[in-house]
């Protein structure tokens, strides 16, 4: 058949179709990509760099990158698991991530791909940034000292014309996700449970109850991230 | 064997981390028998009596005096590890980094909700007390520390197998549940 392609992943061979990311092509074969800015469903923009993978010796964002035919891919070799590290180091110490003090901790994709990359200290020094938290919605907390700027929130959370909720303000190193004043006045409960969920750390706390999963009951307690897709 | 001796310290912590370490339960009586403790709140000792193996730091630095213990414990130990995430990355101590120290010293003795007694309005300023440093920093950067123990506080089991693995000089595991930032 002229759609599928054969790629290689670490060696094991992968039979998918053309018009498939390398992401996409590993998760439905049981291979793991770590990804943080992906959110499936809406077009990658491959900026957290997470999902870096070397096809034929390059580096490349796997979410972003259309599998071709014949490309030898490497994901789990030591130098690029070093390199993820480092991403998720550089957005420990860059924000303020009181893990003990959040209401996402357990559930948090960005500690728990900390978990599973074994980072136990940032190597980089910490910046301690002064950002503020503005709870002026009745339904959502948005925490900058949190926030890792990976844009899901902006791209999913969107009312039925499509106008969306959150958005980009500032430039360089002030940049920052801001929920629109109005808008954020009239969210649904159902769209701020959904926001909070998208988020992939606690920067967008719905309102009213924190901490409802017991420790040991929460996502990442157990297994680790990715572990239901790996077979 | 000659025993190991450990010291223990609590900077800008909450005991928790020590609390931890007493989780470790009956194993306490196996660990008397490979190590045994100098300088540590656990048996009271205030000054190191001889030279040290292994020091455990639980808590950042927010004052003056938490450097200058911990200045001392590396002086005096041969391996320091850091116990929970307020030695690694400030830990809650931490989250006043973003705010002045004025506004910090302001809301605790003046201005908060619960002060009523300070009618003098008098913020400390005994010279015997310790300085605040203008924001918390983790321990490792201050000093050199050897090893990294996460956790709020870290599991009991971690501690347990992390203190076999440093006295019998065995790679240690980390398992995936004991290794936690909560």
């Amino acid at each position: 058949m002229a759609d599928t392609i054969k790629i290689k992943i670490d060696g094991k061979e992968i039979i998918t179709s053309k018009g498939k990311t390398i992401l996409e092509a590993a998760t439905d074969n049981g291979v793991f990509i770590p990804t943080l800015c992906h959110f499936p469903g809406v077009p990658p923009k491959g900026s957290c760099r997470v999902c870096t993978v070397k096809v034929n010796n390059r580096f490349m964002t796997s979410c972003s990158t259309p599998a071709a035919d014949g490309m030898n891919i490497s994901n789990n070799h030591e130098e690029i698991v070093d390199y993820r590290k480092s991403i998720v180091e550089l957005l420990f110490v860059s924000g303020n991530h009181f893990c003990p003090a959040c209401e996402k901790s357990g559930n948090c994709e960005l500690q728990a791909l900390a978990y599973r990359l074994g980072m136990l200290v940032p190597r980089f020094p910490f910046s301690f940034p002064k950002k503020a938290v503005d709870a002026s919605s009745p339904k959502i907390i948005k925490e900058q000292n949190r926030c890792i700027l990976c844009k899901r929130c902006i791209k999913t959370i969107k009312d039925k014309e499509g106008k969306r909720y959150f958005a980009f303000s500032h430039r360089g190193n002030q940049l920052e996700v801001i929920l629109d004043k109005q808008m954020g006045n009239t969210i649904s409960d159902k769209l701020a449970k959904q926001a909070m969920e998208n988020c992939p750390v606690g920067s967008i706390i719905y309102k009213g109850k924190g901490f409802s999963d017991p420790i040991g009951k929460r996502k990442y307690d157990k297994k680790p991230i990715g572990s239901h897709i790996e077979k | 064997m000659e025993k190991k001796v450990i010291a223990t310290t609590s900077l800008a912590g909450c005991f928790g981390c020590h609390m931890s370490f007493l989780d470790i339960d009956e194993r306490l009586l196996d660990l008397i028998e490979l190590v045994e403790f100098n300088k540590s709140p656990i048996d009271d000792i205030k000054k190191f009596t001889k030279p040290v193996d292994i020091g455990i730091i639980e808590g950042g630095c927010a004052n003056s005096e938490n450097v200058e213990v911990l200045r001392y414990f590396r002086e005096n130990c041969k391996i320091l590890v850091s116990l929970g995430e307020c030695a690694i990355m400030g830990g809650l101590p931490a989250m006043r980094n973003g705010i002045s120290i004025d506004e910090c010293l302001e809301e605790a003795y003046l201005n908060g909700p619960t002060v009523q007694l300070n009618k003098e309005k008098i913020l400390p300023n005994d010279e015997e007390i310790p300085m605040l440093l203008d924001r918390v920093v983790p321990c490792h950067e201050v000093v050199k520390i050897d090893y990294f123990l996460p956790g709020c506080a870290p599991r009991a089991d971690l501690i347990w197998d992390a203190l076999v693995a440093i006295v019998t000089g065995k790679e240690m595991d980390l398992p995936y549940e004991v290794v936690k930032f909560d």
